[in-house]
């Protein structure tokens, strides 16, 4: 075990692990209330067409997967102000034809050689310190522009007219929740992938509503069980010898119905 | 949005709003005018137009045609009719009210009491009842010291004896803190003796005026029934000012 934390790739994996699922705590708590996973799911199948973009045009995979997914935000928020058809059907529209086409551009592309899987399903353990780097910086900026925005953005979450009446610019603060939401997903591909990323956002949250009386409570609690996933999950892929993200997310899933089905305290 | 000079009792003023949705002409040419310490309230049919108006006033809706002007920084506390709140998001009655802005908890505390419910405050949002989310809301729209109070159906969910409960609260509300109140109502019977003013809407205005007049209007008799109407119990109140023999306003000089 100690042995372990002194490998650099085990070190860097749990520093970025941890990172996003302390994030992953407050904005997957927002997800889960303004019952906005569809349009997670969304925003992290578009992120494969980002990387193909990225690759076909030579630009840096992480930025252009940033970029691509900043650009998906503003579009999909764009959308959602003026729905032409329904909102899941839209999001069920996007989400797969992204990821259909991510997957056609990136085989298209044959001289470069990429591990799709890694993409799909994530590859923490070959996280590198620019890697680690980005997923730092993000965490910091979101964990920032959260702690900002708190109580706007509940008041928001809770009823659009009251708080846009007592002065918050709601257009503005559902745009920046899409973002940050982008901003997100797009750095921690290489954590737990394009296909498992919504689960971290939403299952440390949605196991951590019994435990809470506030907003605040549940924010902090799917933090700590975020990451707590992530620390088993690391230890379980690395001496079971399994992928990391899905292990990850085997574990947030098994808390999960442990707390569901945790007998209630009488009140 | 207008501003209206700052030496009148004049709160919010709207002039002409009309508004259509596709073919359907929602709102024709209405006009109301808010002061400081009056009581106006819209009644109507279903689908008459009241929220579309109050949407309109709050600056949530814009209207076709028609102007608002309101009084420069108007502080504007709102009840919307309703509030969902999704069984997901934990939230007590004290965290809810502080999403309005920064309180203390012991003015939260007074608030609830002044409105009859201090035992909510620990309470989970999802838990209460209808009858106290209104109160809930309620103060939430006071703690914001409003000038305005602007209130859509408040006693909506609430049983018989608490309507009345809660329309005699807002009347109090509004002489003790001298805002001006507009609200929307079903409930004919209750809002005639705690109103200054009513304005009887059907896409336009049918009548308007002193409750007692609009109760013998034939434009309101029309809209709601001859029977309906004679069951109403209409009394005079006088928490603001006092009428003379003939039923005209005596001014009051010199209160505050």
């Amino acid at each position: 075990m100690l042995e372990l934390l002194t490998t650099d790739f085990f070190l860097y994996a749990l520093v970025a692990g941890l990172s996003l699922a302390l994030v992953a705590g407050p904005l997957g708590s927002f997800i889960v209330w303004r019952q906005m996973s569809y349009f997670g799911d969304t925003l992290a199948h578009s992120a494969l067409l980002g990387i193909a973009i990225g690759l076909v045009t030579g630009s840096n995979p992480q930025l252009s997967i940033i970029v691509s997914s900043a650009i998906f935000a503003c579009l999909l928020a764009l959308l959602d102000r003026k729905p032409a058809i329904a909102t899941d059907a839209l999001l069920g529209i996007l989400a797969h034809s992204t990821l259909a086409l991510g997957i056609v551009v990136l085989a298209l592309t044959d001289s470069v050689r990429i591990d799709l899987e890694a993409y799909l399903f994530g590859a923490l353990l070959t996280i590198n310190p620019t890697d680690l780097m980005w997923v730092i910086v993000v965490a910091a900026l979101v964990a920032a522009t959260l702690g900002r925005l708190w109580n706007q953005l509940l008041s928001a979450t809770v009823h659009m007219e009251l708080a846009q009446i007592e002065g918050a610019q709601v257009q503005r603060l559902n745009l920046i929740l899409m973002l940050l939401i982008a901003l997100t997903i797009a750095v921690s591909m290489k954590i737990v992938g394009v296909l498992l990323i919504t689960s971290l956002l939403i299952i440390p949250p949605a196991a951590a509503r019994r435990l809470a009386n506030t907003p605040e409570q549940m924010a902090v609690t799917a933090s700590a069980i975020g990451a707590l996933s992530v620390i088993t999950g690391l230890l379980v892929a690395f001496y079971a010898d399994v992928p990391v993200g899905p292990a990850i997310v085997v574990v947030a899933t098994m808390i999960f119905f442990l707390l569901y089905f945790y007998p209630t305290r009488q009140k | 949005m207008e501003e209206l000079d700052g030496d009148n009792r004049v709160l919010l003023r709207a002039r002409g709003i009309t508004k259509q949705f596709g073919e359907r002409k929602v709102l024709d040419n209405i006009d109301l005018e808010i002061k400081q310490g009056q009581i106006l309230t819209l009644i109507g049919p279903n689908g008459a137009g009241k929220t579309t108006l109050v949407r309109i006033t709050l600056g949530l809706l814009s209207a076709d045609s028609g102007s608002i002007s309101q009084r420069r920084n108007l502080r504007v506390g709102y009840m919307p009719q309703r509030l969902h709140i999704k069984p997901t998001l934990p939230l007590t009655v004290a965290r809810f009210l502080r999403l309005g802005g920064h309180q203390n908890d012991a003015v939260i505390a007074d608030c609830l009491k002044k409105l009859h419910v201090p035992h909510l405050v620990d309470q989970q949002m999802v838990e209460i009842s209808g009858g106290e989310l209104q109160r809930v809301l309620l103060a939430r729209a006071l703690l914001r010291k409003p000038e305005l109070l602007i209130l859509d159906e408040p006693a909506q969910g609430v049983d018989v004896a608490g309507q009345a409960e809660l329309y005699a609260l807002i009347d109090e509300i509004s002489a003790e803190q001298d805002c001006g109140v507009l609200m929307i109502s079903h409930d004919l019977h209750l809002v005639m003796s705690a109103t200054d003013e009513v304005i009887c809407l059907n896409h336009h205005v049918c009548c308007h005026g002193k409750p007692e007049q609009v109760s013998n209007d034939p434009a309101y008799l029309d809209l709601f029934g001859a029977r309906t109407a004679e069951n109403i119990a209409v009394y005079t109140h006088n928490h603001t000012h006092e009428h003379d023999i003939a039923g005209a306003v005596i001014p009051e000089e010199g209160k505050d």
